[in-house]
């Protein structure tokens, strides 16, 4: 007995046999199984004995054999299914704490889950208006260098786009765009901008854009012809009809050929106007290189339509044998072209020179992902209460069962039930998207050119499938294990019920909640310190009380001259561009007969600008003021750029007076000065240089004003303004703000998670407090006789808490160090200058939580530490 | 309703059970027919005949008291009907008849 009880026949075949089987014979037929088992086990071993076993069992399945599928009274189904939302019903009312901790915490979750469906939703639906949208293609960029890194484009070069239409077979149709139409529109005293895309006349043949009035087949043929949207066109000509009008834009008049309706608001491609591709092959411009080189890739765009039918990759192959035999001419570089679908345009990795606004996909993904997380932990709350009320509720259930319930329709009651929860908790978290969807297209300009988080039909399809699936995710588990339930042993003795069999898996579900809202508040708190601090970083120069203003094209000297008038003003200096906001304007710099430059960055000032911005100078000393018509000769370098290029063996004293050669002009360094931040805190600091180019009309003015009354001080500089430029609106920013500015995306960052914290936590301390009272509601006996037997209140708080307060320590242990590993290996390894993460910020967040569950912990345990023993004890 | 007539293997299960009068079930059942017929009896084929047999009312069966081996479960007997007692009655008599007209020289030199 005992040896044959060492082998025994696998147990899923069992299970197969009993799952398949009609119930009359399954014994029977196992028994017989058994018996030729242990014969096997005897003579051929019990590897051969386990493998005929299953054999047998899967030849067992015959006709005769199978279960019949039992059937029950559909009408039966649908009286019960009334009885289950009763019941349901019932249950919610009775349990008004638990039903509430339910509602709120999926309520909340899921109007998180909401926002991203009808975000994602809104970015899937983009371009779905053009008539071919299945066979609209984009040709995308690919530019290798020898020793740089790849850089993935949007954008094309018009010869690419000319030799795939003339030499690459498959192509419907094609057409050319460039992204730099537009400029001022003058009408009567007012200055409107209008912002568009050159575009040939193939466009209204794959895009479909109505037209209001004119021939959209035409409009675009001839140089100099314009195409408005209705809101731009009513913005020139008013109620008057704008068709074959002309119209000035920038320096050129173009003859208006067509008027379309205004462009969808899920549309990629955005544009006031559209200007005929023609007037650019007159003009030829060379903005991005040479207008026909192979290598101009950085302003054209190009779109496919393919005939129905015919794949992608067969004109993909057409159109790499083209980039091969281009390639050819290039030295050290390689351009290859390759087809982007239209409808993946939206949501994308990132391309350079993007035409129009498009989101990350690694953001949607992250997004997504943390929404789901949230929901879950919501689940988690509703199936850790469900299972702990399990003592209450297997009374019902063991009647149920009684009476003739099958199993599994105690599966779908207890699924129902949960099913209304998550309906009802749709409700309310629909009422909390409406108020989020403004909050969280707030959250940046670029969010709110991209989506309108409009409601449509399918949108709410969607909200009630999330809820169904959400219900279903929290119900299914409940569910089974009441189904599960044996009657007898329920109703006989309910005690016997084990209450605390899943008391692992409720104590798993709790800490992997405060793991995520752990987690969270404290990528959330680290994240605002290291924000806070790229803002006050010290960039090497100071950016105090400058303002900065653009000119417009406006010139520089002349504001300079009134902005002196201006009392609060200390000082002026012009440059093309302002530093250390993340643009970057890049030369090519060569030392002493070296053959290939490397690479530094620059900016072009005057002689004022050190001063104004508090540059501290190692050596040299600053420029010297030059009438206009002298040629730049002088430089001033970095200390990075003397130590790269090794000039004078890299002795910053020696090295002024040496020569550089930038950009293919001799220039002599006068000055280095100490190291400063050119890019944003996210770049090491790279060789830099300053030049002096007296000719220059700059792009900007620095203005260094006093301390004190900003508002006057603005005042003063607009009048200022107002005296130079009548049309334009001045744009003046304090170099502080626009700093802020361009870390503006961690502040949005900061601002998500943040609030997926908040939310986290509020689920996480909800589901808490849930199991404390019932934990406590539970010993309350156990509570009254310890405490007759002499224990005090303080030692029952402890002794009733401490198993959650475990709970948390596990969790922080957990969270802690992943989120530490997190962010110095993934988050912030990206950044060359970053602070320390600190102990403060690790913990705050903890300490929070912890303070929070400990008042829940600690106010529910004390009142029942408090009750009069004789209260609860008498009742026995 | 395929009618009455029963097999030959049919007929051989209910020998069988006729032989093995009180301890009929599936596995001895087996055994005693390899035994008997010197071929392998599958169980899976002899368990369809003895429920083929008993949809066709020539067997009953019961369930027997559980017991240690057999991993606790309980055996099914078989037992004759006298539907299938008249069967084999009537197969042998089938049988007979044609022994008893079959020529001795027939089966000569075998």
């Amino acid at each position: 007995m005992k040896q044959k009880q060492a082998h025994k026949p696998p147990r899923w075949a069992t299970r197969l046999l009993a799952l398949y089987c009609r119930p009359e014979i399954v014994e029977d037929l196992e028994g017989d199984l058994n018996e030729y088992f242990a014969r096997n086990v005897q003579s051929k071993g019990a590897r051969r004995a386990r493998l005929i076993y299953i054999i047998d069992v899967l030849k067992f399945c015959r006709l005769y054999t199978l279960r019949r599928p039992r059937h029950i009274n559909p009408l039966i189904q649908w009286i019960m299914i009334g009885s289950y939302f009763k019941t349901a019903q019932r249950t919610m009312v009775r349990n008004k704490l638990f039903s509430f901790i339910n509602i709120a915490g999926l309520a909340v979750s899921m109007s998180v889950g909401l926002l991203m469906i009808a975000f994602v939703t809104d970015l899937r639906s983009y371009d779905d208006f053009h008539r071919n949208k299945d066979r609209i293609y984009r040709l995308t960029t690919s530019d290798h260098r020898e020793g740089q890194k790849t850089m993935s484009l949007a954008s094309t070069s018009v010869l690419a786009g000319k030799e795939v239409s003339s030499s690459v077979t498959g192509v419907e149709s094609l057409t050319l765009m460039r992204n730099d139409f537009g400029g001022d529109v003058i009408v009567d005293d007012d200055l409107i901008t209008v912002r568009g895309l050159w575009a040939d006349q193939k466009f209204f043949s794959i895009f479909t854009f109505p037209t209001v009035e004119g021939n959209p087949a035409t409009a675009l043929k001839d140089p100099y012809s314009v195409v408005l949207t209705e809101t731009t066109a009513r913005k020139i000509f008013g109620q008057r009809t704008a068709l074959g009008k002309s119209v000035r834009v920038g320096k050129d008049d173009y003859i208006v050929t067509a008027v379309l309706k205004d462009l969808p608001s899920q549309s990629h491609l955005r544009f006031d106007a559209l200007g005929s591709f023609s007037t650019m092959e007159m003009k030829h411009p060379n903005t991005d290189g040479e207008f026909m080189d192979w290598g101009s890739i950085y302003m054209n765009y190009v779109y496919l339509l393919l005939p129905e039918g015919r794949s992608p990759e067969s004109v993909q192959a057409g159109i790499s044998k083209l980039c091969a035999a281009e390639n050819a001419t290039l030295k050290d570089r390689k351009i290859e072209l390759s087809l982007q679908p239209l409808k993946a345009i939206a949501i994308n990795t990132h391309l350079e020179n993007e035409v129009g606004p498009v989101m990350h996909i690694a953001v949607v993904w992250i997004l997504s992902g943390l929404a789901f997380v949230v929901i879950l932990c919501a689940c988690f709350n509703y199936m850790n209460l469900s299972v702990a009320r399990a003592l209450r509720r297997s009374r019902e259930v063991g009647i149920r069962k009684i009476v003739g319930a099958y199993k599994r329709q105690v599966l779908a009651q207890f699924v129902i039930e949960a099913l209304l929860v998550a309906l009802l908790a749709l409700v309310f978290s629909f009422l909390l998207f409406t108020f989020l969807r403004t909050k969280f297209i707030e959250l940046s300009p670029q969010l709110q050119r991209l989506v309108s988080l409009q409601l449509s039909p399918r949108i709410v399809l969607y909200f009630i499938v999330l809820a169904l699936v959400t219900g279903l995710i929290a119900g299914i588990f409940p569910a089974l294990l009441f189904s599960r339930l044996q009657a007898v042993q329920a109703l006989k003795d309910a005690s016997s019920v084990r209450l605390f069999r899943h008391v692992n898996l409720r104590k798993a579900l709790i800490v992997v909640q405060y793991v995520f809202s752990i987690a969270f508040i404290t990528a959330t708190t680290v994240g605002y310190k290291q924000y806070k601090s790229f803002l006050v970083f010290d960039l090497g120069f100071n950016t105090e009380n400058v303002i900065n203003i653009n000119l417009k094209g406006n010139n520089a000297k002349l504001l300079a001259n009134e902005l002196a008038s201006v009392p609060a003003v200390v000082d002026v200096s012009r440059s093309v561009m302002v530093t250390s906001l993340g643009s970057k304007f890049g030369t090519s710099v060569k030392y002493k007969g070296q053959q290939d430059g490397q690479d530094a960055f620059m900016n072009v000032v005057d002689d004022r600008y050190l001063s104004v911005h508090g540059h501290a100078l190692l050596a040299g000393s600053n420029f010297t003021w030059r009438p206009d018509s002298v040629e730049e000769s002088e430089v001033i370098v970095n200390e990075q750029l003397v130590k790269q290029f090794n000039i004078a063996e890299g002795d910053i004293q020696k090295a002024v007076g040496e020569e550089l050669v930038v950009a293919d002009k001799k220039l002599t360094i006068v000055g280095v000065l100490k190291d400063f931040h050119y890019g944003t805190v996210d770049d090491a600091i790279k060789p830099t240089l300053l030049i002096y180019r007296p000719r220059e009309n700059y792009g900007h003015l620095n203005v260094k004003v006093m301390a004190g009354d900003v508002t006057a001080t603005m005042a003063g500089i607009e009048a200022a303004w107002k005296k130079i430029d009548k049309l334009h609106p001045m744009d003046a920013r304090f170099y502080n703000d626009q700093i802020e500015e361009a870390y503006n995306q961690f502040q949005i960052m900061i601002k998500v998670i943040g609030f997926l914290a908040f939310l986290a936590i509020c689920i996480a301390s909800l589901g808490l407090f849930g199991m404390v009272v019932f934990t406590t509601e539970t010993r309350v006996r156990e509570v009254s006789i310890r405490k007759v037997l002499g224990a005090s209140e303080g030692s029952l708080v402890i002794a009733l808490g401490r198993s959650f307060i475990v709970l948390l320590l596990v969790a922080s242990a957990i969270a802690l160090p992943a989120t530490w590993l997190f962010f110095e290996n993934v988050v912030l390894s990206r950044f060359a200058y970053r602070q320390p993460i600190g102990w403060s910020e690790m913990l705050t967040g903890v300490g929070c939580i912890m303070v929070l569950a400990l008042v829940m912990i600690g106010s529910q345990t004390l009142r029942v530490a408090r009750v009069n023993p004789a209260d609860t004890l008498k009742s026995e | 309703m395929k009618g009455t007539n029963v097999g030959e293997f049919e007929e051989l299960v209910l020998l069988t059970i006729a032989a093995l009068v009180a301890d009929a079930y599936s596995v001895a059942i087996c055994d005693e027919l390899s035994k008997q017929t010197g071929r392998d009896a599958k169980l899976g084929v002899v368990h369809a005949v003895l429920n083929r047999l008993e949809e066709k009312g020539l067997v009953k069966s019961k369930l027997g008291e559980a017991t240690s081996v057999r991993g606790g479960k309980r055996k099914r007997y078989y037992t004759l009907t006298n539907a299938g007692k008249l069967a084999i009655v009537k197969a042998k008599e089938v049988r007979d008849q044609f022994w008893s007209i079959i020529p001795d020289f027939v089966l000569k030199g075998i």
